[in-house]
């Protein structure tokens, strides 16, 4: 949210762009990435709001109500008298919308979260093996391959199997996993900038090894960390669902998007309502980070910058 | 390319020794004793003791991963601890439902994927194009088991009574069974390895319905192969397309292009014998990146689709804490993961020159 009001506010300059205002006025030319930050702003107000949009305590099954009823909206002719539940009530007699609503809340803290630690365990893995190199490279970058060589979702039941079921060991899980993505970009891009003369200018000048790492060869890695970042996200927030889903994440009664369609999958013919409306938050959320990380992508592309740039879909 | 085979293999050996140590570590990273964690509430001394010396967990652990390795290399994948069967056995059964879930999304995948990112190279920003890409990016971001519910919910409910209704589970209809193999071709019992790869073909009923020529039979199991192969594959489709196009479109800006069709050339073949056989490269190697992605969505449809593969079995051995089969599937699949990356290596250097080592 941080980055769309700052993307936001920025005033466009008339002459002589930093590279930054550039950037920034590429990303929000582009189509896929101003649908992706509208998205996203819509889904973190709905998360920041939660408790004042949600009708009805997400956790608190009501009373007088049958369950797995379907939606009542008043708007679509639901007689006034009955109770109004937009997107019904869900099997343990818990009013669905709500449950969605605060849903948004636990799914962008599980994309945020399990993102940041990866990329931080990666930028340090990365930054280590490119920049000492020799063997501690060697022992880094191929465990990194052993992690890769498991499809990413399995290796997360995998560790979710020895660590227990529960929500912070899927989330530890799907961390874990993404690790070894962010290594192999920081070390690529640490072992493109290493040997460049403003680098070796600075370690001329005496620069210690972790003042250069952290000034000098880091900043040059942002770019991809920013679009894989994003995209990770969305890739995170679908292996958590589906953990969850799998009854190896989120337990009840937690708004769990992924639980909740994994709690109702045997409703699906007879209040189809249950496995929808989850599965439709879910699809935006994921496809809001995925549109925005294309956007970045194209954005901080420098090859698409010197072309002059066109938005595409 | 032989050397290139050579060198590719050698590369792999680190790999493999990893993949044997966390497939190893699933073991004995349990938090706590693992004979209270896998036995339960039957785990008494003398029965812990016992369950020790069995599973040979009394020796240093340099030793019993020797011992892992070795027991993996004759094929002996350890013994179930909810009913005493060879996981060799179990996944004798369930290894080819997942591969047949995996084939049939990958054909779809791959034949929908390519056309779809064709016509929108060809027609590019036209309706069809900006459709195909707007669906292509929803594709991406839907969730494997909720598309597989509801394709559940479309065919097999609302469709119901119309000829285009699919059956929502299971991999026959009920009442329909096979002659098994053995019986149809008077096989006595077969030792070893044989055995195993015969309940291998006669545990695919797709091939096994081939071989014995019950086309009903194969029928009925294609059609019920249907709605998960789509669920499977939709997300692969999304990202094949999206390459494909991508692709193609940098292929056809070249100036090659340009020549043949400057001298000419119908501009289908053009497109087939100049643009494709080049924009193929990176399409081979998204379609094999994706079989990563399609043997996760693999497990996660099985279990909507209430499909006996190797998914269903992975999550209720984790549910019962069945430990020796979570190990053994997860290094199938793993193993199964990096051949197929090997494949892809080679497939690209055989498809373009310029990548085989001079």
């Amino acid at each position: 949210m941080a980055v769309a009001t700052e993307i936001l506010s920025a005033e466009p300059v008339a002459s002589r762009r930093s590279p930054f205002a550039q950037t920034l006025r590429r990303l929000l030319r582009h189509r896929s990435a101003q649908v992706g930050l509208v998205l996203l702003a819509f889904l973190a107000s709905i998360a920041i709001l939660a408790p004042l949009i949600a009708p009805y305590d997400p956790l608190v099954p009501l009373r007088d109500v049958q369950r797995r009823t379907p939606p009542c909206i008043h708007l679509l002719g639901c007689p006034a008298s009955a109770p109004q539940h937009l997107m019904g009530i869900d099997g343990n007699g818990r009013d669905l919308f709500s449950r969605v609503i605060f849903g948004s809340r636990l799914s962008l803290q599980i994309g945020f979260s399990t993102i940041t630690f990866a990329i931080i365990i990666g930028t340090f893995l990365g930054a280590i093996a490119g920049f000492l190199g020799g063997w501690i490279d060697n022992v880094i970058m191929r465990s990194m391959d052993v992690l890769l060589a498991f499809p990413s979702l399995l290796l997360a039941v995998a560790i979710v199997s020895v660590l227990g079921p529960g929500l912070i060991n899927a989330l530890i899980a799907i961390s874990v996993v993404s690790i070894p993505i962010y290594a192999r970009l920081v070390r690529a891009s640490v072992l493109s900038v290493k040997e460049l003369d403003y680098v070796v200018a600075s370690r001329a000048l005496g620069a210690s090894p972790s003042r250069l790492l952290l000034t000098r060869v880091l900043p040059n890695s942002l770019t991809p960390l920013i679009v894989q970042g994003t995209l990770g996200i969305a890739t995170a927030i679908l292996d958590a669902a589906a953990l969850s889903f799998l009854g190896l994440g989120a337990e009840p009664p937690t708004p769990e998007w992924g639980l909740m369609l994994g709690e109702e999958r045997n409703s699906v013919f007879n209040a189809p309502h249950l496995v929808v409306f989850p599965g439709i938050a879910i699809m935006i959320t994921v496809l809001s980070f995925n549109l925005l990380g294309d956007g970045f992508r194209d954005a901080l592309d420098p090859r698409l910058a010197q072309k002059g740039y066109e938005a595409k879909v | 390319m032989i050397q290139l085979l050579v060198r590719r293999i050698v590369l792999l050996i680190p790999v493999l020794l990893g993949i044997l140590l966390v497939t190893f570590a699933i073991v004995h990273a349990i938090p706590g004793d693992p004979c209270v964690v896998m036995l339960g509430e039957r785990a008494t001394p003398e029965a812990c003791a016992g369950f020790r010396q069995r599973l040979g967990l009394n020796d240093p652990i340099p030793v019993q991963f020797l011992r892992y390795v070795g027991n993996i290399a004759q094929g002996n994948l350890g013994t179930s601890i909810k009913d005493g069967r060879p996981v060799v056995d179990v996944l004798a059964e369930r290894l080819p439902m997942t591969m047949e879930l995996t084939f049939g999304a990958i054909i779809f995948a791959a034949t929908f994927g390519v056309l779809f990112g064709v016509v929108s190279a060809i027609r590019q920003n036209s309706m069809v194009d900006v459709a195909t890409m707007i669906l292509a990016n929803i594709g991406v971001s839907m969730p494997v088991f909720w598309l597989g519910l509801m394709l559940a919910y479309v065919f097999a409910l609302t469709l119901k009574g119309t000829p285009f209704w699919i059956p929502p589970s299971g991999r026959m209809t009920s009442g329909i069974s096979l002659t098994p193999l053995a019986e149809a071709w008077h096989f006595q019992s077969l030792p070893g390895l044989p055995t195993f790869l015969l309940s291998l073909v006669s545990n695919s009923v797709i091939l096994h319905s081939l071989l014995i020529g019950d086309l009903p039979v194969l029928k009925d199991a294609v059609w019920h192969l249907i709605l998960p192969s789509v669920a499977v594959g939709t997300i692969p489709l999304a990202i094949i397309a999206r390459m494909t196009r991508s692709s193609l479109l940098e292929i056809l800006g070249q100036d090659y292009i340009r020549t043949a069709r400057a001298k000419g050339l119908v501009e289908r073949l053009v497109l087939v014998r100049h643009a494709m056989r080049n924009a193929l490269i990176p399409i081979v190697t998204i379609v094999g990146l994706e079989v990563g992605g399609l043997l996760s969505g693999a497990v996660l449809t099985e279990t909507v689709f209430a499909l006996p593969g190797m998914g269903t079995a992975i999550v209720t051995a984790i549910l019962g804490r069945d430990y020796p089969i979570v190990q053994a599937f997860t290094l199938v699949v793993a193993l199964i993961y990096v051949s197929v990356n090997l494949i892809v290596d080679l497939s690209y250097a055989y498809l373009d020159p310029r990548i085989r080592p001079q």
